[in-house]
């Protein structure tokens, strides 16, 4: 198990070392000056040179390598070439937005998927099931900011009960905040609900195929509780590991969900950057997301180590 | 990176039951197989016509026809700038087709050597390769092709390579979980102590016995382009205009939504039948080639 831990945390840190190489060296690749981009066509070579000076962009590559992870590192990656203002209380305000935002969606797809998925295997032959499965289908293939446009057409258009776009932080108007935050995290939920229903009827089929559930049965246990006491449990694992990684592609998902509903979300917040060129916002905002994703699936190897006794028995 | 890990059983367990297919008894086709072949012939089928016929112009702007309601001479109706929707849908199509071809060109190009060789390699060679592989995992098509839109500027061309680039990861892995399967068999113990190189077992023992699963993961691989394309284009990092795009057409009507809600209509109801097409082709794939699947539908 220790071993395992170790070999998980070194592989992890060499991950986050080669991604931001990779990240700083595609930005350093850029076409033309970035002081220049900033400062615009018309500013004059002095004024360029000075800010190149400004931000060390006249240094070595290697030399803005360490400074860049230096600054990530003690969480005060500098600030903006274009507003000039410090870059780390900005993503730190719009990541907490999208955390918001992505939690919400993860709940409402394990709402969904969790007992539909477990239906769907249930019935697998069944005509309910059936359609659950073409139902499941269906959804996967909407993406998730269609999804918001129905929804904002149907329940804040037509309806009028929620709200079609904005944000309120939830210290300011719990309430509101709340209605603003049902049609986004809906749009997130539900497509990825639809993923994950499929995951796990797969899951689940395969666990309703195994000895220990028929031993269970024939002991007289009710196919229900057979299920849900030695069942789900197993069935858990796989579960684990892929609601993990659609937490990684929820972060993305996000991105264009906060365009369709105008959050001031990390998404919102790199996507302006690139309309803006302004790259080192980019950069940053970039080497967060890739970062959480390698966090994420850091910790989906761990939990996996922790829920499934058999994987600590195979590593030690 | 550490997930692939808990990815690859899956994968090399749906490999190992699908590599010796090609010489198994071909299965019946299934329902999965005949409405997916049938949804992406007609996808196909629009993008054809879309190069010999369109009812209109789908790029002419015509300010005396603008927000008409779906009639006789415009099947769908027309758009802000009067332009033919119906036009817009079948030369979009032929946008999405193109971006998921170049995508999975792209992908299986790179990921298919890629994942024959780390199974080919020795063990460590393989992993390393693998790990490396998986590092991409990290960057999603929507963040890498904003990424490259940031540097490059967005472009269809932009698109289709960042998208490719992100789909490399799914088809190496797959196809490694594949070729280990195949290293295994004694055809190619026979093909080695007959003197064969590696290079001749790739191509003579190991590609034919793994394109089954190359077919399954570029059907599954262009249902992630044609969705990647629509986000790309809808944030205004895909297609450029004039040239019409499913995405775009998304994004232009959330400022009609009250209006003429029909807008988001077509191109919608356009992505999500073209991904459920290329989907249920994937699924039909894969279960004709996997007989152990074929008890779980």
């Amino acid at each position: 198990m220790i071993v395992r831990l170790v070999q998980r945390i070194g592989i992890l840190l060499a991950s986050l070392v080669v991604s931001s190489v990779l990240v700083f060296a595609f930005m350093a690749v850029l076409p033309g000056d970035p002081a220049r981009v900033a400062l615009g066509v018309s500013a004059s070579d002095t004024a360029v040179a000075q800010l190149r000076e400004q931000f060390g962009l006249d240094r070595p590559l290697v030399v803005q390598y360490f400074s860049w992870v230096k600054g990530l590192v003690t969480f005060d990656p500098g600030n903006s070439y274009i507003s000039q203002t410090a870059i780390g209380p900005q993503i730190a305000d719009r990541l907490q937005v999208t955390l918001w935002l992505v939690g919400a969606g993860m709940a409402l797809a394990c709402i969904l998927a969790i007992p539909m998925g477990t239906l769907m295997a249930v019935r697998h032959r069944k005509p309910s099931g059936l359609i659950l499965s073409a139902l499941s289908q269906v959804g996967v293939a909407v993406p998730a900011f269609l999804a918001g446009i129905l929804l904002v057409t149907v329940f804040a258009v037509g309806l009028g009960w929620l709200p079609a776009n904005g944000w309120t932080p939830p210290a300011q108007d719990p309430v509101m905040f709340l209605k603003q935050l049902v049609l986004p995290a809906l749009s997130l939920g539900l497509v990825q609900g639809a993923m994950l229903t499929r995951y796990v009827r797969s899951a689940v089929l395969d666990v309703l195929r195994e000895d220990y559930l028929r031993t269970a049965r024939a002991k007289g246990l009710r196919p229900t509780r057979a299920l849900l006491r030695h069942g789900l449990r197993n069935a858990a694992v796989p579960v684990v590991t892929v609601l993990a990684l659609h937490l990684a592609t929820l972060l993305v998902g996000a991105v264009v969900i906060e365009r369709v509903f105008v959050i001031p979300g990390l998404g919102s917040l790199l996507l302006d950057s690139v309309s803006n060129r302004d790259l080192i916002m980019v950069q940053d905002v970039v080497m967060i997301i890739a970062m959480a994703v390698l966090l994420v699936n850091f910790l989906v190897d761990i939990i996996y180590l922790v829920i499934d006794p058999r994987l600590r028995a195979g590593a030690s | 990176m550490s997930a692939p890990d808990t990815k690859s059983a899956p994968d090399t367990k749906a490999a190992a039951s699908a590599v010796p297919d090609v010489r198994r008894r071909r299965r019946p086709v299934t329902g999965s197989l005949l409405v997916g072949g049938l949804i992406v012939a007609v996808v196909l089928g629009m993008a054809l016509l879309s190069f010999v016929w369109t009812p209109h112009d789908p790029t002419l702007v015509n300010a005396s026809a603008r927000l008409q309601k779906p009639s006789l001479e415009y099947w769908f109706g027309t758009d802000k700038f009067g332009r033919d929707v119906f036009s817009q849908i079948l030369v979009g199509s032929r946008t999405t087709l193109f971006v998921g071809f170049v995508a999975v060109g792209v992908a299986a190009v790179v990921g298919v050597p890629l994942g024959i060789a780390a199974g080919m390699a020795p063990r460590w060679l393989g992993e390393l390769l693998m790990r490396a592989n998986d590092l991409l995992l990290a960057f999603p098509a929507l963040l890498l092709a904003i990424m490259f839109a940031a540097v490059y500027g967005a472009s269809t061309l932009v698109a289709m390579v960042a998208i490719g680039i992100a789909s490399i990861p799914n088809f190496a892995r797959l196809i490694r979980g594949g070729t280990l399967q195949v290293m295994k068999t004694e055809y190619v113990t026979a093909a080695r102590a007959a003197g064969r190189g590696p290079f001749a077992i790739a191509v003579r023992h190991v590609l034919p016995n793994v394109s089954s699963l190359v077919i399954v993961q570029a059907s599954v691989g262009f249902a992630i382009a044609v969705l990647a394309e629509a986000a790309l284009s809808f944030l205004g990092f895909g297609t450029p205009p004039p040239t019409p795009s499913w995405g775009r057409m998304l994004q232009e009507s959330q400022e009609m939504l009250s209006s003429a809600p029909r807008l988001a209509v077509f191109p919608g109801i356009a992505i999500a039948v073209a991904v459920l097409g290329f989907n249920l082709l994937g699924d039909g794939l894969r279960d004709r080639f996997d007989p152990k699947l074929e008890d779980r539908r």
